[in-house]
């Protein structure tokens, strides 16, 4: 019955989100405020009821109910209850319903907290919002429907993959759901705008909240993925630039130089359509990623089990959102008027080049993962396009990237002085060469990229910190002073240095994980002795244990360092039964240059012992505490009391029905 | 009048891309036909990877039905389908040949299959992807089956599942082998 609960408020989700998309919209055409009062109600009950269906198919999860086809298929009463509930979104139809929950949780923000918005933009907004709703509900009920029944029902589920029974992979989806989804707002406010036909500094400070809040769940969604593939995989990388990596890469780079032209809009009241442009990207290509995993265009790790029928409704769902809206902006797009001329040497010039440097880093991904389509399509043969293209072609786009990036903070908006810029910031200057020389010289002679890239990250973060010094004034006023000024930066400064210091540190721990590795691998015997980066692993045992579904091969390494560092790391390697299928675990042990990181492998038959490998990731955690910065900034920026009151008054607010005609 | 084409602009490169989406819609990967399909095994000839004796050859191919399976260390798939070709591998269902491709240092082939077993009955070196360009190899893992004759029958692209296996590449084999 539950079930059908679930499936029944799913149907009137869609009519809901049918009505919301329609009658408001038609309400602020004919300016008739009870029409356009229907929005935000209508956008929590969508909300409540996606709220009730998912709940619904949680439910059939937690107390396995094997007659729904999709418990059947994806779980297994012996996982534990985590997974259990994990197991809703792990699947394609649950994950789709995962989606439609969180975009019409946007909505509902909207409605709620959207109180600062003008009416007819917010009713606007939602209108669109919905209209999303519509395509997406319409796309679960016609093609992936989780609550399908089966008669008779099986004894027991097949289980999920379990490679997805894992902490880290069980809130990965949910965090890169909510950062995609979340572009999902910045996309209706952009249409919204084009319909009004006015984008001013008061829209572009109303998107950024929004836009700031979808960056933060990406950049977590995507590190906690890459975290999970560094130890679930077991073999100590992180990246593998695989297509359904890019597709989420790629929004996050749009979402990035968005979150900064946004701020170019609300500041010099210029870039508009640019920005507008950037957000319907963002979002399309976040979309572009939904239609990637689920079309079965292209092979990855992550695609799901592929059907052509909703290959097409994804394409459809694409062309018709993302077609129709930049329709919509070559059409409005002209009109919105950019003010002045900019001046190179200013914060704006910095926030261009920003903007431009990641907008071709986007575009050459997305050239990347969708050339061999292309080849394929116009039958020129079979190519890949793997790591080596992607690195050669992205980490040179980096580097004056972050150069920039420690310079455009000093530079003052319209007219900045580069003089006295480089004067602040000879030393920090200097200090980065000598660093880099010095890890050429003393570290390593062989890569002088490397030696760069550390170079480079001492650069951003000295610099980043050489600017928050000299807003508050630092030594140049009585320290008491400059104490009570660091109180009172605004928050969104304190999140712009967070976010840069962040990228600072993960920049070192990338250049520092991908050239500086140490990897050992050798077959031990119990008691065997290896020396790995000037650590002694000792092999102590290897003991089967029984976990809920899986038996595990464990292997104890007691790990010595001179005579103070002494820990014990436990890999594991997973049988599961249900699948057969193994998964590793690796053990890690984090210090503060680097991560130990032992597996154990199968048994050698000729000598008895095991195949273990053991490896020295230098700087690792340094790319999780600068992406947990990243975060952080993103929090602190969103606190910030201008984003909820007092935007700008609206210049244009006089006239409500101005309307550009072109 | 320029700068109005130039708004203009996103909206072509939207259609050309979605021109390629739905073209690509039709050419499903997981069961894209190659060119190969019917036809007799190219000739190629690939050395064998460090620590083991035999290479990889087109002579290879004669008077049974062998699965040749396209894999790489650094390739995720191909970890993620490894335990499944040894399942087969330990029931002895079919014999698999292996292409080691596109290894950055020899070393890394070798100890991959150390650690996580060997499903394979014969491996060719393939640094150069000289046997993987005559497969038409798209990318890794892809799996072929070959005939009695020698003649490409099927292939597979992605990690074989439990599901795929039941569905396609056994129906396949059972009968190729009852012919």
């Amino acid at each position: 019955m539950i079930i059908e609960s679930g499936h029944f408020v799913l149907i009137l989700s869609l009519l809901m989100a049918f009505l919301q998309s329609t009658v408001p919209m038609i309400g602020v055409h004919l300016r008739n405020n009870q029409l356009m009062a229907i929005a935000a109600p209508a956008a929590i009950i969508q909300f409540v009821l996606i709220l009730g269906s998912f709940l619904a198919l949680t439910y059939a999860y937690v107390v396995s109910d094997f007659s729904v086809i999709n418990v059947t298929s994806n779980s297994h009463t012996a996982k534990p209850l985590l997974y259990k509930v994990s197991g809703v979104w792990g699947n394609h139809e649950g994950s789709m319903l995962l989606w439609a929950l969180i975009l019409s949780g946007y909505g509902a923000a909207i409605a709620l907290f959207g109180g600062n918005l003008t009416p007819t933009l917010k009713v606007r907004v939602l209108g669109v919002q919905a209209m999303l709703g519509v395509g997406i509900l319409a796309f679960i009920l016609f093609t992936s429907n989780p609550f399908l029944r089966v008669f008779p029902a099986p004894e027991n589920g097949s289980g999920l993959n379990p490679l997805l029974q894992d902490p880290g992979l069980a809130f990965h989806p949910p965090l890169l759901y909510l950062g995609y989804v979340g572009l999902s707002l910045t996309f209706s406010f952009a249409v919204a705008a084009l319909i009004e036909g006015r984008v001013d500094a008061a829209w572009a400070r109303w998107v950024r909240p929004w836009t700031l809040a979808a960056w933060g769940f990406l950049t977590g969604g995507i590190v906690l993925g890459s975290w999970w593939a560094y130890y679930e995989l077991g073999w100590g990388g992180w990246w593998f630039w695989d297509p359904v990596e890019n597709a989420s890469f790629m929004p996050w780079l749009a979402a990035t130089a968005l979150l900064h032209s946004s701020i170019v809009s609300e500041k010099r009241d210029s870039l508009k359509s640019w920005t507008i442009f950037l957000a319907i990207v963002a979002f399309g290509l976040s979309l572009l990623g939904t239609f990637l995993v689920r079309s079965g265009v292209i092979t990855s790790v992550h695609a799901f089990a592929s059907d052509p029928t909703r290959g097409v409704f994804i394409l459809l769902l694409l062309v018709v959102t993302i077609g129709g809206a930049f329709l919509l902006f070559a059409w409005r797009g002209p009109s919105l008027k950019t003010d002045g001329i900019f001046h190179p040497v200013s914060r704006e010039g910095g926030l261009i080049l920003n903007n431009f440097i990641l907008t071709i880093a986007a575009a050459s991904i997305l050239l990347g993962t969708l050339y061999p389509l292309f080849v394929d399509v116009l039958e020129l043969g079979k190519v890949s396009v793997g790591a080596p293209y992607f690195e050669s072609v992205f980490v040179p786009m980096m580097i004056p990237m972050i150069v920039v990036m420690g310079i455009a903070p000093f530079l003052r908006w319209k007219r900045g002085d580069f003089n006295k810029t480089t004067n602040k910031l000879k030393v920090v200057g200097v200090i980065s060469l000598i660093g880099g020389c010095f890890v050429w010289l003393i570290v390593d002679r062989s890569s002088a990229l490397s030696s760069l890239g550390i170079a480079l990250s001492i650069w951003l973060f000295s610099a980043t910190f050489v600017e928050l010094t000299s807003r508050i004034k630092l030594f140049q006023v009585p320290l008491k002073d400059s104490m009570r000024s660091i109180i009172r930066q605004p928050r969104a400064s304190w999140g712009m240095t967070f976010a840069h210091m962040g990228l600072a540190i993960a920049v070192a721990g990338i250049t520092a994980s991908s050239t500086w590795k140490v990897e050992s691998i050798q077959v031990m015997k119990f008691g065997d002795q290896v020396k790995v980066a000037g650590y002694t692993y000792t092999l102590k045992e290897v003991r089967k244990v029984q976990g809920p579904n899986y038996i595990a091969t464990r292997g104890i390494f007691s790990v010595k360092k001179g005579d103070n560092f002494n820990v014990t790391l436990k890999p594991e390697k997973r049988e599961y039964q249900t699948r057969t299928m193994v998964t590793t675990e690796a053990a890690i042990y984090s210090t503060f240059f680097g991560d130990l990181y032992a597996v154990v492998g199968d048994r050698d038959e000729n000598s008895g012992g095991y195949i273990t490998r053991i490896y020295f990731n230098p700087l690792v955690p340094w790319m999780w505490a600068g992406a947990i910065l990243m975060v952080l900034g993103a929090a602190i920026s969103l606190t910030d009391r201008r984003h909820r009151v007092g935007a700008p008054a609206r210049s244009a607010n006089i006239g409500t029905s101005q309307v550009i005609a072109k | 009048m320029m700068k109005r084409l130039a708004y203009f602009l996103p909206l072509v490169l939207l259609a050309i891309l979605a021109a390629y989406f739905s073209a690509g819609l039709g050419r499903d990967p997981q069961t894209l036909d190659s060119v190969l399909i019917n036809k007799k095994v190219p000739e190629f000839s690939l050395p064998p990877i460090r620590g083991f004796n035999a290479g990889l050859s087109n002579n290879d191919f004669l008077n049974k039905v062998v699965l040749v399976n396209i894999f790489g260390s650094w390739c995720v798939s191909c970890r993620i389908e490894h335990p499944f070709l040894m399942e087969l591998k330990k029931k002895g269902v079919i014999p698999i040949y292996g292409i080691n491709w596109r290894e950055q240092n020899q070393d890394d082939g070798p100890r991959w299959l150390k650690k996580f077993g060997n499903p394979y009955s014969l491996i060719g070196d393939d640094p150069k992807s000289r046997g993987a360009i005559a497969f038409g190899v798209t990318g890794a893992p892809e799996t072929f089956l070959v005939d009695q004759r020698g003649i490409v029958r099927l292939k597979h692209m992605g990690p074989i599942t439990q599901q795929n296996w039941n569905d396609t590449l056994k129906p396949a084999i059972d009968k190729l082998r009852n012919r």
